[in-house]
């Protein structure tokens, strides 16, 4: 008989990675938010709210890391578009929030302002079920889901791999974040959506609601993991990493790729959208720039430093590259870019297997003496 | 009210002719009432006489006194009915361009607004004229100023003339004569919709060519930007994702020689672009190979790394050139000889800067062919891209032709960089646009092949630029994508695929 596929999703994971687990969940559900909540400011183990809020992001990154390694590091696929699907979650979600502003906007309109002022008298269609918490949550899985089950059937359909995969995606990016930036395509333009005010009826700013957005995504990125581990060590994983390294090999022994493909497109799209949607009232805006070309090569570096084929690393990679980004940005404005620069091309020079390969690779030297 | 005498200004007596003016008139210029000044004026632009000119310009200018000693002043009405009146005079001035041009102010002014009392002077001035060109201009204008006359048989015949015209204002009026409310005769009302039609029929002709030279001229910058990559990419397989900053070397090149030029050679500065030719060539063919030798060399069979690679390059030769330029765009002048247009139509003026990069796309691309396919070293080149392992072991030095073929690849952005810098800005990240749409022209032109580049880069320009007038610039660029995205489904290969066996592609 077969196993159960709750019993076999939960056993994919090992007695280690459950261990390491259960101390990521208590320090981000229990410990964080409690230091944060019911200690005192003033006091020497409080967590400041930005701590909150650089933790909450990063581990939204966290998560499209992971799912960009599932496609790049598993299935050799390299996207350079996955910040669409991001962006996409985070508008779907973004679109929920803009309603839920209601009439405190600048205008007291019953319209998101930028409506207002483009002189719109109705919601588009494709506004549609913004004011359902249950539909927002639904779009921001469909609407990522549905574009990358398109573009990824006709791209894969016809073979399309390698460095034309991910010119192809990068152009994609580059042509939704134009589409964005017009006013009349009814995204807020340039601006985006931003000066959220609740989620279901409750206030976004309130400490709480920090901290239960930064729980849920500790959460998401926990069932990133796991749903990442089940995936790869199950029989679906090892075919998908034997196309990775010899697709024709794969196709003669009778196995079409483009199934396997394009559902773990599809997946690592999903994921992308949830991320998107978490982050947005996180940071409190969405705008086009996130679909810049730039921002989805830089998922590709974080999952680079991490280690790719591994579920760790890309996490890792996330924090380093991210913690980095904050360091920089604030001490050494101007030598950010040529740090990331370095980064890219040291870390594809000398370090091919990322973080944790180097951790293995020393583990192993010290090992041997 | 009180008349006031005009004690004119003292040049005003040297003049011999001035006699031929009316006194009177002159005189009344100096009145307080700007009814009687635009009268005045009037009148003077009517007379057509060259001193005319003279005193309008004097007044416009506030040189000229009244008799109290003071200058006249006028107010802005004034000051309108005076440029009219000198465009007017300007007819009738001994050079041809001076005429020429203000004729066709005249015939815009006119088409704003029609003026019967231009009629007369018109047609003076068009019986005066012996050039061809300003006579059919004044003809223009005077049929403008006839347009609205009482007697049908003077409007058919404007009508008539103004069919010849190419200009959208001229088809606007037209389209109103066609109206009964404004037009009560039906013969000319018939002659104006067959004046409106030619005139339609022939804007839209020159809207047509006026497309497809913008998108030649957007074809030949892809041209330049996809030439590099097509063999870089074609020798070695791999994405040089730094090939734009390549352009913006070459661009911040030519912007260096006009520096040197306007400080060391200022007589020559018109000339500057053609030193910056070579030095363009030279300095991105050199950062090339440094990338190449640094770090492309070492990722050899691993094209996603190196597209990651190259991103970083790109990434940290933009900072650098924050650092070393600025981060502001910098300015870079088109010589004169490269200034100006030649006009097809009164709304279709082609930019001389944009037919000379066209110009020069061609003359790079002739180099390019002459390179890859009369030179050993072009033979070579086309070995590798073909075949690597087997050029290799027919003694082809493949890691000298890497080298050589990232050089020439890279030079020729920079060339491209040149030919940018004197239609577009020039800043630290002009380049990144450029990636995407290059190597689409590689993908559809088909991998190591000169025609399927220039066929795909002149296609790609030419039908989005249609595309832009139809649907708009950023519809325009997503319908391309789909269109590539649709194509390499049919064609992988491209347009024009090498003939040969490939277990991989």
């Amino acid at each position: 008989m077969r196993t159960p596929f709750v019993v076999r999703f939960f056993s994919a994971t090992s007695t280690k990675g459950w261990l390491a687990l259960a101390a990521f969940a208590v320090l981000t559900l229990v410990l964080l938010p409690l230091l944060h909540l019911a200690v005192a400011p003033d006091h020497p183990l409080h967590v400041s709210a930005y701590v909150i809020a650089v933790g909450g992001k990063i581990m939204c990154y966290a998560i499209v890391a992971v799912a960009m390694d599932l496609i790049w590091g598993y299935a050799g696929i390299l996207s350079l578009g996955h910040g669409v699907f991001f962006a996409l979650g985070g508008y779907a979600f973004g679109q929920y929030l803009m309603r839920q502003i209601g009439r405190d906007g600048a205008y007291h309109a019953d319209l998101p302002d930028f409506m207002v002022f483009l002189d719109w008298k109705s919601l588009p269609w494709y506004w549609f079920g913004s004011d359902s918490f249950g539909i927002a949550l639904f779009k921001v899985v469909a609407i990522p889901a549905l574009l990358a089950l398109v573009f990824g059937f006709f791209a894969f359909r016809s073979r399309i791999k390698g460095v034309y995969f991910s010119i192809i995606t990068q152009a994609m990016t580059y042509a939704f974040m134009l589409l964005f930036f017009r006013n009349e395509t009814g995204f807020g333009g340039n601006n985006g959506f931003t000066d959220f005010k609740r989620i279901a009826g409750l206030p976004i700013t309130a400490p709480e609601m920090r901290v239960a957005l930064f729980a849920l995504s500790a959460l998401m990125l926990m069932f990133t993991l796991l749903l990442g581990r089940y995936l790869v060590s199950s029989k679906f994983g090892r075919v998908l990493t034997a196309i990775r390294d010899a697709e024709s090999r794969v196709m003669f022994i009778g196995y079409n790729p483009l199934h396997y493909k394009l559902f773990i497109w599809t997946v690592s799209a999903m994921l992308c959208g949830i991320a998107g949607a978490l982050y947005v009232p996180q940071v409190g805006i969405i705008n086009p720039g996130e679909m810049s070309p730039a921002n989805s090569i830089e998922i590709a570096i974080w999952v680079a430093v991490g280690g790719r084929a591994t579920l760790i690393g890309p996490v890792i990679g996330a924090a380093i590259v991210n913690l980095s980004k904050s360091f920089f940005t604030q001490a050494f404005p101007d030598y950010w870019l040529f740090f990331l620069g370095a980064l890219f091309v040291l870390v594809t020079l000398y370090l091919p297997d990322g973080v944790v390969g180097l951790w293995k690779r020393l583990r192993q030297k010290a090992g041997r003496t | 009210m009180k008349p006031i005498f005009l004690a004119l200004l003292l040049w005003l007596f040297t003049l011999p002719t001035f006699a031929a003016l009316d006194r009177a008139v002159v005189t009344q210029l100096g009145d307080e009432d700007s009814d009687v000044k635009i009268a005045a004026i009037q009148k003077l632009a009517q007379s057509a006489e060259p001193e005319a000119l003279g005193i309008l310009q004097a007044l416009v200018d506030g040189t000229l006194q009244g008799a109290d000693g003071e200058a006249i002043t006028i107010n802005n009405r004034v000051r309108r009915e005076i440029d009219g009146a000198l465009a007017a005079l300007k007819l009738f001035h001994p050079d041809r361009k001076i005429r020429l041009a203000a004729a066709k102010e005249l015939t815009v002014n006119l088409a704003n607004e029609a003026d019967p009392g231009m009629a007369p002077m018109l047609a003076r001035a068009r019986d005066k004229e012996t050039d061809d060109k300003v006579k059919a201009a004044i003809a223009q204008a005077y049929a403008l100023a006839t347009l609205k006359h009482a007697d049908a048989a003077v409007r058919l015949t404007a009508v008539k003339a103004l069919a010849g015209s190419g200009d959208p204002n001229i088809k606007l009026l037209l389209l109103a004569m066609t109206d009964p409310a404004n037009e009560s005769e039906v013969t000319v009302r018939r002659a104006a919709i067959a004046a409106h039609a030619e005139v339609k029929s022939r804007l839209a002709l020159g809207e047509t060519v006026g497309r497809i030279f913008s998108g030649l001229s957007l074809g030949s910058i892809l041209l330049l930007a996809a030439l590099g990559l097509a063999i870089t990419y074609g020798v070695m397989g791999v994405i040089n994702m730094a090939h734009g900053e390549l352009l913006m070397i070459g661009a911040y090149a030519t912007y260096f020689m006009q520096a040197q030029f306007r400080t060391y050679l200022p007589g020559w500065l018109d000339w500057y672009v053609l030193a910056a030719i070579p030095l363009a060539f030279a300095a991105a063919a050199a950062v090339g190979v440094l990338l190449e030798r640094t770090v492309i060399r070492w990722l050899y069979g691993r094209p996603l790394e190196t597209l990651l690679a190259t991103w970083g390059l790109s990434l940290i030769l933009i900072q650098a050139a924050r650092v070393l330029f600025g981060a502001q765009n910098v300015e870079v002048a088109n010589p004169s000889w490269m200034s100006g247009g030649i006009e097809l139509m009164p709304s279709i003026v082609l930019p001389l800067n944009r037919i000379v990069i066209v110009g020069f796309a061609l003359f790079v691309l002739a180099l390019v062919w002459v390179l890859m396919n009369r030179t050993r070293l072009g033979l070579f080149v086309r070995a590798v891209t073909q075949n690597r392992a087997m050029a290799g072991c027919v003694g082809v030095p493949t890691a000298q032709i890497d080298s050589v073929a990232f050089a020439l690849g890279a030079g020729i952005a920079g060339l491209g960089g040149v030919a940018l810098s004197q239609i577009a800005n020039v800043g630290p990240d002009m380049g990144q646009g450029y990636i995407v749409d290059s190597f689409m022209v590689v993908v559809l032109g088909g991998v190591g092949q000169l025609a399927g580049a220039v066929w795909a880069a002149l296609g790609l320009g030419v039908v989005s630029k249609f595309l832009e007038g139809w649907a708009g610039a950023v519809i325009a660029k997503i319908v391309v994508l789909v269109f590539i995205i649709m194509f390499i489904q049919k064609r992988p290969q491209g347009l024009f695929a090498l003939k040969g066996r490939f277990v991989e592609s």
